[in-house]
């Protein structure tokens, strides 16, 4: 956990919130929906896992859930604001790991998170930079321009990004790929670290290995639309294939659960 | 508005290093737009005689030709890592990207002016110095008047598939009450007495499209941002 006063700084505005509820949200693009009438809540203290097959709606929910994209209707609430209402201060809460890493090539590890460091306000930029680094297992690469990173050090860089400044919601799109066994493990054990002091964190993947026994409830998405997931011990793998087979295509409920995570 | 001054200037200062480090931007800018200054060169002057008053049209054509390709180019680098969608988490008020974008944007067109203004003084035998206050007053607005609209527009089209086409389409149309002020402002300095009233009325008119084009863009910029 960071230490007192490295914090966001957002003009000393705080906001703090202990769910998200997703209400009744509906996202067009153009003629093509790509999330139909998805309700949701995420509590703190959990990790939500977020499955579906590609074109599923997933990376559109967590943009929604970003504040980057509005829904076409409904809301998303943050404890009891919406995102107009949150403004700066919301998205000092907020750290996302998209499809596409947020890294300028150009600059050098160091140089990138100092970037951001910035950019969010966060006080101690030198010592915080260096101790994401060394989690990153990138000090000694820290001077290298990130162009010359592989995907799976860029990977832990960018994750590195979205942690820096301790977001109580931390929404992660295909957080494993190209990261290594030991690494794709380590992320394991860091977002049970954040879960465990209180962090929202929804999970967009499909490496259900490493997501097995990470996550606190299973959400599943086809064609823009929440299918139930019904309660059971089985496998992550087991469940997951159980319900994108049972249900219609157009089925959807709220919260696409069935009881039981 | 101190957080926001803060994140302006991180902006840019972010921007002034990355260009650094690829130089690409300003070498492809300068490049062309010098480029432009001398086809026109060829094509107006003649035995060393250049045509009466083409200075100050040549002049503004290659900083709005160049300007473009800036902006372009600017913009297709946070599109290509995506990283204008981090920008936009930052817990500041978005208008403070723009502002950061901006004096990028200004930063890099004074280089171009640098090169350009001695260039065009020398091809067309334009007295640039004879009245150098006025004259750097009608760069400078000219200059804020065209880029304050078109990082706005550069930003808005980031993501659109024609983006480098829509970008002039929608920009020299906005921008012409611009060039040509800045135009006429300069054809008045480069008269054989220069017309320094003239100069300065082109000015002030700049002034009011840089207050209204800057804050029009301020206000517009969060919400076509935000992909609504």
């Amino acid at each position: 956990m960071r230490r007192a006063g490295r914090g966001a700084g957002t003009a000393g505005v705080s906001f703090d919130f202990d769910r998200v509820v997703v209400d009744d949200v509906s996202r067009h693009f153009g003629r093509r929906k790509a999330l139909n009438r998805i309700s949701l809540t995420c509590r703190a203290g959990e990790i939500v896992g977020l499955l579906g097959p590609n074109g599923a709606g997933k990376s559109t929910l967590l943009s929604i859930l970003s504040t980057l994209v509005a829904p076409s209707t409904g809301k998303v609430l943050y404890g009891d604001r919406t995102a107009d209402d949150g403004g700066p201060a919301l998205r000092a809460r907020l750290g996302l790991l998209g499809h596409d890493l947020y890294l300028y090539p150009e600059l050098t590890a160091r140089e990138n998170l100092v970037f951001f460091a910035r950019l969010f306000g966060l006080r101690e930029t030198s010592s915080l930079v260096t101790e994401a680094l060394t989690r990153a297992n990138l000090a000694d690469r820290a001077d290298d321009a990130v162009s010359g990173f592989s995907r799976g050090m860029r990977q832990r860089l960018a994750l590195e990004r979205a942690l820096l400044h301790q977001p109580r919601l931390l929404l992660l799109d295909e957080p494993f790929t190209g990261l290594d066994d030991a690494s794709g493990q380590a992320l394991v054990a860091r977002l049970k670290g954040l879960r465990d002091r209180g962090s929202i964190v929804i999970v967009a993947t499909h490496d259900l290995d490493l997501a097995e026994g990470l996550l606190d409830r299973l959400v599943v998405l086809r064609n823009g639309r929440l299918l139930p997931v019904a309660p059971s011990s089985a496998s992550l793998r087991d469940r997951y294939r159980d319900t994108i087979q049972a249900v219609a295509p157009n089925a959807s409920t709220t919260d696409g659960q069935r009881g039981a995570p | 508005m101190k957080d926001f001054l803060r994140v302006a200037w991180i902006v840019m200062r972010k921007d002034f290093t990355v260009e650094m480090r690829s130089r690409e931007i300003v070498y492809t800018t300068v490049f062309f737009a010098a480029s432009c200054v001398l086809v026109f060169a060829f094509a107006l002057v003649r035995e060393g005689r250049p045509l009466e008053d083409a200075a100050a049209g040549i002049l503004w054509i290659a900083i709005a030709f160049a300007g473009t390709l800036g902006l372009g180019r600017t913009f297709e680098r946070e599109r290509h890592t995506e990283t204008l969608r981090a920008l936009m988490l930052a817990p500041s008020d978005r208008p403070a990207i723009y502002v950061g974008k901006l004096l990028g944007m200004l930063a890099l067109l004074a280089v171009v002016e640098a090169v350009l203004v001695p260039m065009v003084g020398l091809l067309f035998h334009a007295p640039f110095l004879a009245s150098p206050f006025w004259m750097l007053a009608l760069l400078a607005t000219g200059t804020l008047g065209f880029a304050s609209v078109g990082t706005l527009f550069a930003a808005m089209l980031v993501r659109a598939r024609s983006r480098d086409v829509l970008l002039p389409v929608l920009l020299y149309p906005i921008t012409i009450p611009v060039i040509i002020a800045g135009v006429r402002g300069t054809a008045a300095l480069l008269q054989s007495t220069p017309d320094e009233p003239m100069a300065r009325f082109w000015t002030a008119l700049l002034i009011f499209f840089d207050v209204v084009f800057v804050t029009l863009s301020l206000w517009t910029f969060e919400p076509l941002m935000t992909e609504s």
